[in-house]
Order: structure tokens, then C-alpha cells, then sequence
């Protein structure tokens, strides 16, 4: 088990103040003008050694990414951070702990990543339905800007950055970066086609990084402890230590900071005091959030929860939130359920996925109640291609994955729901 | 994509909300809002300043608050943007209520992982006091909506009613916290488990338990 000393989020639950005063006796903005003044190419180069892979879901190289944006502006325009605090993954719920409890991480990171890729301000951009959460991180930027910390000549290193807070209003589709874009800029949240990609032009037609809450809050202590610190934990590829969310049908429920690759079953029973009704209970778990396949008991037991080893049981890390389902579970409600989901926040832009994610959410109330043909179970399987890969961000694919997930695992069970239902039409 | 309709366009509607305008306190606000985006960006305020708004129709109303047309209007005089990019934006995000709404508004997280934990409890005790989803009940105290994920996953099932969240509910504990509001109190937020301080696992923290008493500082154990 990562021992506590090497968590990053140490005030992850919230026992103590998320003030300046209380961070700052934590060991935030400890000297964080020496960690300036080592320069924006050092910075990067410790971030890229330190094999941190963006915690938003996709799992990007964050070092790697802050690296294109423009070294110098030649045409005169500003460079953006944008960090993403619009977290509505079904599932995920490690953002809202580091921005309610720990703001200073986040508020310093910004400055650390800002001032390596040369940004002249962040905007952090919050779902709308974390109101007390934004009312948090309001006052703790205000902290930072009367503390000198950022703003004119942050933390007296000469540099000038800007931190604002951009409060969302309920639309997960804000998640995907240039929808975020969009967003900030007083649109509706539809996604942007790429190229353009936003280190070219983002936000105002600006040289534009989107980072995740977690990537950047991590950034200051990374700098403290060097790369090879955090590279010490998880295996090669999925270093790092991460916050992992526990939900569904386990005795405890919780997030925790845990060292990556650590195995699915020693997060259950050390943190979440094992499966409801022990682990013969199990029946399939999603890993990493409502958009990732789930996987099934016999395979998850033993897999190291990295974006390596969740991959080879055909899921994802994605954000790191486990959804857990023992075998009281409708499973085919559970991914109907997340069917509905998609099509409620699909942006209506692309046909594929304003039709598609309608479409296949009512053939999976269908299949629900076994109201359906067996030849429908491969036309659902086909559409979710069809959808899949053919939009313009990748809702589609989130869309389409849990049913695929579903059908390639359970087909049995939507054959059974099927029979069950001509049986009893016969009798 | 979310079912949204706008409330109609009438004569009773503009006589009411024709001549709307900030407050004293609220127009100071809403120069700060502008003033985070860069200059001849001020489109950019148009999601915070509809907040605001809908905001100061919800005490004017003693409800939550919702935006009608007139209003909307405003803000777009305001941002010196057409009125239907405004229309636009009020339609897209579901935070802003296009009706409206009661004194409080419950907000069920009916999405896998709180169903997991007993969401359909939840809604089930919601429609036996008598509430409707979509629907404000007739003494205008609540509207009920189920939402989608609410990002409270380790601490499930939920409700959001106005600006605080209720968390590890049964149908028992959210009688409580809405017989409290009722009653005009403010019943606690966050979760509601007997002993469970915030995302921690039930029971106490299996980590940091330091930081439990004391603002530890782990940086002398490096």
C-alpha cells in the first residue's frame, strides 16, 4: 500500500481547512518562485520524466502535451491554460475532493504548468452543479491573488499570470476540450472539428492546453520530489500514484489515493472493505467511468489497475472511477441506464450520435424487458460501429462502448431476457 | 439531447418581466464577471450573468429562479450579443430553468452509480409526498427533476436541492432533510451517514489518518 507520505492529496477528505494558511503549513506554495526559476524547458522536461499520463481519461503524456504549445508568441497572441474541472463522468468524483479540499494544489499547479508553456492566464472551468465547490475555489484564488501568489508578478518571479474561475451550467459535453473552449467563450458546448488543434488555435483563436484537475494539481509536488519519485510508483508506462473512486456495490465507498497498477482486488479490500456480500458476489465492474467496457468478476479480480492492464481486459483506465456491481445487478438496466445518459447530453451536432444515441438506448429498454428479437442484439452491435468513430468528439464512442461491453459479455443474459418474454407472450 | 421547451411569450409575461435590471449589489457583480474575460470578449460572461439573473428572479420569486424571455433579452442588451445566441446558451445548459420552478428544487441523480445505491428509493419517497417529475407541486415548495450525474458517485445516492447536496440518503433520511427545509430550517449538507465526514470510507479513513485530528504536515517523512 502507498504509504501516506507519498500521497499527494493529503487533504483529500477534508478534516482540515482548505485555506491558505492550513495548505501552506501542508507544504503548498513552499518556495514556488525556486521551482519558476528553474525554468519553463526544466519543468516540462521533470514532468515528461516523471511519466505522468493526463488523469482526464485519455491518458495523454501530460509533459508531452505542454510541449507543443508555442515557444514565443511571434504574431502577438496570448497562450491559454484551460484546466478542466467539468467533471460528469458517471462514476468519477476525484476533482471535486481536490477542489473543495485541497484548492491551493490546483491553484498553484496552474501557475507551474502556466509558466512552463508560457500561458498568460488560466481559466478553470467548473461543472455548474459544483456550487459550493466553485464558491471554494472563488475564495481561494482571491487568497492566492492577496497573497501575491498570482497575479502581477506571481510569487515574485517576475511573471505575471492570471487565474479565473469559469463556472459551467450543466452539460457534460463541456468536457471535451473544445467543447470547453466553446463554452468559455459563451456558446453552446459543441465540439469543435480538429485540426485546428486548440495548441494551435484554442481559446479566442489562441494557442490553447486543456489539462484535467488532477494532472495539474499534481505538477507542484512532482517539482519537489523529482520525477523519479513519482515515477517510483506503477508499472513501466502508468507511473504515478492516483485518486480512485470506488462506487456501486461495495461495503465502503470512497476515493483514495493509491499508487497505479495497484490490483483491483487489494483497492477493494483495503479501502472499500470488500465487494457487498464478498467476492463470489461480484458480477462485472466498470473501471474507469461510465464510457470504458465494463469487465466481468473473473477478470478484474486480479488486473492491476493501470491504462495498460485495464486495456488488455478490454476496458480503459479512463478517469479511474470503479464502478462496482454484484449480482443483485440488472445489468442490462444498469447499461441502459447509462445509454440514457449519453443520449440526454449528447450536443445534438452530429447525426450519427444525435439519432444513434437515442436509437440505441430505446433498443436497450427493449432488450431490458426482453421485448426484442435475437436479430436485434447484432443490429444494436452493428449501429454502435456505426456510431463509433464517425462523430466529431468522442461521445459516440462512449456512447457505443458500454453496449458493446455489455453484448460482447452478457449475450446470454439478453438471449434469456428474450425467451423469458416469448415463453410467457406463448402462455 | 435534453427535452427543453422556453415558457410562451405573452403580454402577462413582458408586463412582469419587461422592466427587469440588476439589483445595486448585482450590477457590481456582474462588472466583475465581465471583467475576468479579455476586452470585446464580454460574450464570454453570457453563462455567468445568466446565472446571476436567474438568481435574482429566484428571490424576487422566493423560488429558485428561472429565466424568462424579457429577461434573457436583458442580458443580451447587456453582452451587446443577438438574443438568440442568448436563447441559445439558456437552452443548452440544463442548470437554466426555462419555466418555473418552486421555493426548492429537488434534483435526484437517477445515473447508474447512485441507482447502484438506491436512487430508485429516493424518487420513489420524492413521488409519495406527492411530487411529480418535471412538475412543481401545487403549494409551489418543490419541483422535481431527476438529473444525471451529479458527481457524488463515492458518496450515493443524492439529491441537489438549490445549492446543497444531500448525500448517502435512504428514503428515511431524505424525509428528514426535506421535512427540515419545509419547515423553513437548513438541515445539514453533505452526507447524511451517522459518523462519515466526507468521500472517507465509512467507518474512518483506512489512510492519512493523521490528518484526522491534525493538519499533519508529511513533508518531514520524505
Amino acid at each position: 500500500m502507498l504509504a501516506d507520505k507519498d500521497r499527494i492529496f493529503t487533504n483529500v477528505y477534508g478534516y482540515q481547512p482548505w485555506n491558505l494558511k492550513a495548505a501552506q503549513a501542508r507544504g503548498d506554495w513552499d518556495d514556488t518562485k525556486a521551482i519558476l526559476a528553474r525554468g519553463r524547458d526544466a519543468i516540462i522536461e521533470e514532468v515528461k520524466a516523471s511519466g505522468l499520463r493526463g488523469r482526464g481519461g485519455a491518458g495523454f503524456p501530460t509533459g508531452l502535451k505542454w510541449s507543443f504549445m508555442p515557444k514565443e508568441s511571434k504574431d502577438g497572441r496570448p497562450s491559454f491554460l484551460v484546466i478542466n474541472a467539468d467533471e460528469s463522468e458517471p462514476g468519477s468524483c476525484k476533482d471535486r475532493e481536490i477542489i473543495r479540499h485541497d484548492p491551493h494544489k490546483l491553484i498553484e499547479g496552474a501557475l507551474v504548468a502556466g509558466f512552463a508553456m508560457g500561458a498568460r492566464a488560466a481559466y478553470i472551468y467548473i461543472r455548474g452543479e459544483y456550487i459550493r465547490e466553485a464558491e471554494v475555489l472563488f475564495a481561494a484564488v482571491q487568497e492566492a491573488y492577496d497573497a501575491g501568489l498570482i497575479g502581477k508578478n506571481a510569487c515574485k518571479s517576475g511573471y505575471d499570470f492570471d487565474v479565473f474561475v469559469h463556472r459551467g451550467a450543466g452539460a457534460y459535453i463541456c468536457g471535451e476540450e473544445t467543447a470547453m473552449i466553446e463554452s468559455i467563450e459563451g456558446k453552446k458546448g459543441q465540439p469543435r472539428l480538429k485540426p485546428p488543434f486548440p495548441a494551435g488555435a484554442g481559446l479566442y483563436g489562441c494557442p490553447t492546453t486543456v489539462n484535467n484537475v488532477e494532472s495539474i494539481a499534481v505538477a507542484p509536488t512532482i517539482m519537489r520530489r523529482g520525477a523519479a519519485w513519482f515515477a517510483g510508483f506503477g508499472r513501466e508506462n502508468n507511473k504515478g500514484t492516483k485518486l480512485f473512486q470506488i462506487s456501486g456495490h461495495v461495503e465502503k465507498p470512497c476515493v483514495v489515493e493509491e499508487a497505479m497498477s495497484i490490483p483491483f482486488s487489494e483497492l477493494i479490500e483495503k479501502h472499500c472493505g470488500g465487494i457487498r456480500g464478498g467476492k463470489d458476489n461480484l458480477l462485472a465492474v466498470i473501471p474507469g467511468g461510465s464510457s470504458v467496457p465494463l469487465v466481468p468478476a473473473a477478470e478484474i479480480w486480479d488486473a492491476p489497475m493501470d491504462f495498460d492492464g485495464l486495456r488488455a481486459v478490454g476496458s480503459g483506465l479512463g478517469t479511474a472511477a470503479v464502478i462496482v456491481m454484484d449480482k443483485s445487478t440488472d445489468i442490462v438496466r444498469a447499461i441502459s441506464r447509462l445509454s440514457y445518459f449519453y443520449k440526454h447530453e449528447s450536443c445534438g451536432q452530429c447525426t450519427p450520435c444525435r439519432e444513434g444515441t437515442g436509437w440505441m438506448w430505446r433498443v436497450m429498454e427493449r432488450l431490458r424487458t426482453g421485448d426484442a428479437d435475437v436479430s436485434e442484439i447484432d443490429m444494436l452491435w452493428d449501429v454502435t460501429k456505426q456510431v463509433e468513430g464517425h462523430t466529431i468528439c468522442a461521445l459516440g464512442d462512449a456512447a457505443a462502448w458500454p453496449i458493446q461491453g455489455l453484448i460482447r459479455h452478457f449475450r446470454p443474459e439478453l438471449e434469456r431476457r428474450i425467451a423469458e418474454n416469448v415463453r410467457e407472450a406463448a402462455e | 439531447m435534453a427535452d427543453r421547451h422556453l415558457e410562451p411569450d405573452t403580454p402577462e409575461l413582458r408586463a412582469r418581466w419587461g422592466g427587469f435590471a440588476w439589483t445595486k449589489d448585482n450590477a457590481a457583480k456582474a462588472k466583475e464577471i465581465v471583467a475576468r474575460y479579455p476586452a470585446g470578449r464580454q460574450r464570454s460572461a453570457v453563462m455567468p450573468l445568466l446565472d446571476l439573473a436567474q438568481r435574482q428572479v429566484g428571490t424576487e420569486t422566493n423560488t429558485q429562479g428561472w429565466l424568462p424571455i424579457p429577461v434573457m433579452e436583458f442580458i443580451a442588451r447587456e453582452l451587446d450579443m443577438p438574443i438568440i445566441r442568448v436563447v441559445e446558451v439558456a437552452s443548452f445548459y440544463t442548470m437554466y430553468n426555462l419555466v418555473p420552478v418552486g421555493r426548492f428544487h429537488v434534483q435526484v441523480c437517477g445515473t447508474t452509480p447512485c441507482m447502484l445505491r438506491g436512487s430508485d428509493d429516493i424518487l420513489a419517497a420524492c413521488k409519495s409526498r406527492g411530487m411529480a417529475k418535471g412538475h412543481t407541486s401545487d403549494d409551489g415548495l418543490w419541483t422535481l427533476t431527476e438529473v444525471e450525474c451529479m458527481g457524488n458517485c463515492a458518496s450515493a445516492p443524492m439529491v441537489q436541492i438549490n445549492d446543497d447536496n444531500y448525500e448517502d440518503l435512504t428514503a428515511e433520511r431524505l424525509d428528514t432533510v426535506l421535512d427540515a427545509l419545509a419547515a423553513g430550517k437548513a438541515p445539514k449538507a453533505g452526507t447524511q451517514e451517522p459518523g462519515r465526514h466526507t468521500v472517507e470510507p465509512s467507518g474512518g479513513p483506512t489512510t492519512l489518518k493523521e490528518m484526522v485530528k491534525a493538519n499533519h504536515d508529511y513533508r518531514k517523512e520524505w
